[in-house]
């Protein structure tokens, strides 16, 4: 067994309304930022975890998303980063 | 006829909910600890509102993998009545009891307000005290009540009749501003398929007593007794 660093993305899903990301782009408008097109807020999850291959650690953060981590009606994930510690 | 009301650490609207059932209603009502697996004979459970687990992660999320969602569940699975309220809503979303999901209002700010909604079906076990189309006044308090489900989903609810409450405008609440989270097709509380699992944002609870406004949450207790009674 090895420990993994496994980073997760959860962002709210394309095309519905995100009015914490819309927020937020006003607010970078205001700055000045004008290239901004748009936000989309999410989460991001560091998991420790013991697995025995890096694709192990992969499989199960993705079942954890699937059965917690992200709302299947509403959000997307992705596992962004798989790093033995 | 026995309610189960279940708290969660987080919950705030356990003790209306009791109120209700106890002293409104004048049936039994029983406190259930999240962390046990006993319903202790209930007929009907509540999921009531509040803050369960600080809302970490999503609201609800959390609370739908306590112990005592698992005998919540089952009996669901039998046809038993399960009321959810606010984050009793979320709640039930999040263990799939009911269909969707609950995200954050449109407006980003908690509205807390007496709010218009429409009786859509007043067929269900939880209606049946109320009118097709009947007008009634309930409050709301939440920060995530903004109810999103994919279209087929959306259409099959309709469909079905399982779409029970809806925000509707009146001579107070102008036409542009009646629904108070951006819920999609300014739905406010809908059954799942078999009819005995009821999840919506709106507090019955809290408005059964005439000295702290109108009573119009009443009949849904006064319906469930009748149905379970039968």
């Amino acid at each position: 067994m090895t420990r993994f660093r496994v980073a997760v993305h959860v962002v709210p899903r394309r095309g519905l309304l995100d009015p914490q990301g819309k927020a937020v782009a006003d607010a970078l408008h205001s700055l000045g930022f004008s290239a901004v097109a748009s936000v989309h807020v999410g989460r991001h999850l560091v998991l420790e975890l013991d697995a025995p291959d890096a694709d192990a650690a992969r499989a199960m953060a993705r079942e954890m998303c699937e059965r917690l981590l992200a709302n299947p009606v509403t959000e997307d994930f992705q596992i962004a980063e798989v790093s033995a510690e | 006829m026995k309610f189960g009301i279940v708290t969660f650490p987080g919950s705030n609207c356990d003790y209306d909910a009791y109120h209700a059932v106890v002293d409104a209603l004048g049936e039994d009502a029983v406190y259930l600890w999240h962390k046990d697996h006993d319903l202790q004979g209930a007929d009907v459970v509540i999921l009531p509102g509040g803050f369960s687990y600080g809302d970490y992660l999503r609201a609800g999320a959390i609370a739908a993998l306590s112990p005592i969602m698992r005998e919540v569940v089952q009996h669901a699975q039998r046809g038993g009545p399960v009321l959810g309220i606010c984050n009793g809503f979320q709640i039930a979303c999040e263990a799939r009891l009911l269909p969707g999901a609950l995200l954050r209002n449109a407006s980003l700010k908690f509205v807390c307000a007496p709010i218009t909604l429409r009786v859509e079906n007043a067929t269900t076990r939880f209606t049946s005290g109320y009118e097709r189309g009947q007008l009634i006044t309930l409050p709301v308090a939440h920060g995530d009540g903004r109810y999103s489900a994919d279209d087929e989903t959306l259409d099959r609810l309709e469909g079905e009749g399982q779409v029970v409450f809806r925000y509707a405008p009146d001579r107070v609440q102008a036409e542009e501003s009646y629904n108070p989270n951006g819920s999609i097709r300014d739905i406010a509380g809908i059954v799942n398929r078999e009819g005995n699992v009821l999840g919506m944002m709106p507090h019955p609870e809290r408005a059964v007593d005439p000295v702290l406004g109108r009573p119009d949450g009443l009949a849904l207790f006064e319906s469930l007794l009748q149905h379970v009674a039968a």
